[in-house]
């Protein structure tokens, strides 16, 4: 009895210790958030150029993150893309001319879309597209207008 | 002709033996509700076959994550990239590593045990005894052990990688000087709980049920001399292995094949 209720106390200390682990894994790897709730609202906005944007990249406005990218969708109407943004519903203040432009982290780092407020007092609402965009820097086409720039002179 | 025949030989006894394995499967399977009953032959068997390969696992995942972490340093900072160690050692960890080389270790530790110790069993004619006092072997040694490995695996690969993190923590940030902040807010970043972590456990759930069953049925198929044993005891690794290897690149194509 006295070596079996040792060997339930180890076995019960095995498992505990490998929820703990989950539970490390969750928080401290990888940043769970499947707890809070996931209040959120849509905007849309159209790019001319979205090169290496993915599902799931970050929205921040002034280097705090607000939201993720939902979905990327080619428009063949305009020959552009067309992202959805999912922002988080307590920055539901957002003015409706904010601008929103595609930004690298870091010189080789991941893309995301960083907004910029505008300065309308009208907030963007669930279903609406923001106007002014600014597609991300593709390098070759940069060093090529850069080479035609250097030919003319 | 002769060369034809042991083709066909081959052929028909490895069937057979898929079949067998089947049926077994399919019994062991069966017989889980005489568990719910008698859960301490459950609990007897986590004992030897989790908590016995508690320290084999944390080691390993240890020293792999060290490994992981000077390595990463070491070809990282030729891109000027240290500060992405952490999402190179948790991911590696978190996806693959953590799965296959805890059930590679699973089935040289426990697989290994569990078909020797059944092998012996029915060589020394104890299961043909359990048969004679209406016992049925299937029930009372085959489901409880079964039910352990499946448990067990995906708790020691949860700790293999956790631990691997931490010592590609104290490698990369301790040893080399990689900044902590940033080997910790990179992983949380980019590793996501249900895309990694979740289809991690997911692997590590179906090599274990895989190990097991090899383990069990080689040993209850063993031939039963004491060669017969040893040749059940080699093949429950050697096709563990396999067997490991080949499911994880086809889960790893489904899993993140995607992106």
């Amino acid at each position: 009895m006295n070596s079996n209720k040792s060997l339930e106390i180890l076995v019960g200390l095995f498992v505990s210790i490998s929820i703990a682990a989950l539970f490390f894994m969750a928080l401290q790897v990888s940043h769970f958030n499947g707890l809070q709730s996931a209040d959120s609202y849509e905007i849309t906005a159209q790019f001319e150029n979205i090169s290496g944007l993915k599902n799931k990249a970050l929205i921040s406005m002034a280097g705090v993150p607000i939201g993720r990218v939902s979905d990327i969708q080619f428009n063949p109407e305009d020959y552009n893309a067309l992202v959805t943004l999912q922002i988080e519903a307590q920055y539901n203040t957002l003015p409706s001319d904010t601008s929103a432009s595609i930004l690298t982290a870091g010189l080789l780092g991941e893309k995301y879309i960083g907004l910029t407020a505008g300065g309308l007092d009208e907030y963007l609402q669930a279903g609406d597209q923001i106007e002014l965009t600014q597609s991300s820097l593709v390098l070759e086409q940069l060093i090529s207008q850069f080479l035609f720039n250097k030919s003319d002179d | 002709m002769n060369f034809l025949q042991s083709i066909g030989q081959i052929s028909l006894n490895s069937l057979a033996k898929c079949g067998r394995a089947s049926i077994f499967l399919y019994h062991v399977l069966q017989s889980f509700s005489y568990l719910l009953t008698r859960p301490h032959l459950v609990i007897k068997q986590l004992f030897s076959v989790g908590v016995l390969s508690f320290w084999l696992i944390v080691i390993s995942g240890l020293f792999v994550g060290m490994v992981l972490g000077l390595q990463g340093v070491y070809t990282l900072s030729t891109f000027g990239a240290e500060s992405s160690l952490g999402i190179m050692v948790a991911a590696s960890l978190v996806r693959e590593l953590g799965p296959v080389i805890s059930a590679l270790l699973f089935a040289g530790r426990a697989g290994s045990a569990l078909t020797a110790e059944i092998g012996l069993m029915k060589t020394t004619e104890q299961l043909a005894g359990m048969e004679m006092m209406a016992i049925d072997p299937l029930k009372y040694i085959m489901a409880p052990r079964f039910l352990a490995g499946f448990i067990s695996l995906p708790l020691l690969a949860l700790l293999f990688s956790s631990f691997g993190i931490l010592g590609g923590h104290l490698a990369g940030v301790e040893l080399l000087g990689v900044d902590t902040g940033s080997y910790w807010s990179q992983m949380q970043a980019s590793i996501d709980f249900y895309d990694d972590i979740v289809n991690g456990i997911i692997k590590s759930l179906i090599f274990a049920a895989l190990i097991t069953w090899i383990a069990l049925f080689e040993g209850y198929d063993a031939i039963p001399t004491s060669e017969g044993i040893s040749r059940a005891t080699t093949r429950t690794v050697v096709n563990s292995a396999f067997v490991i290897l080949f499911f994880d690149f086809l889960l790893t194509a489904l899993m993140f094949g995607s992106h």
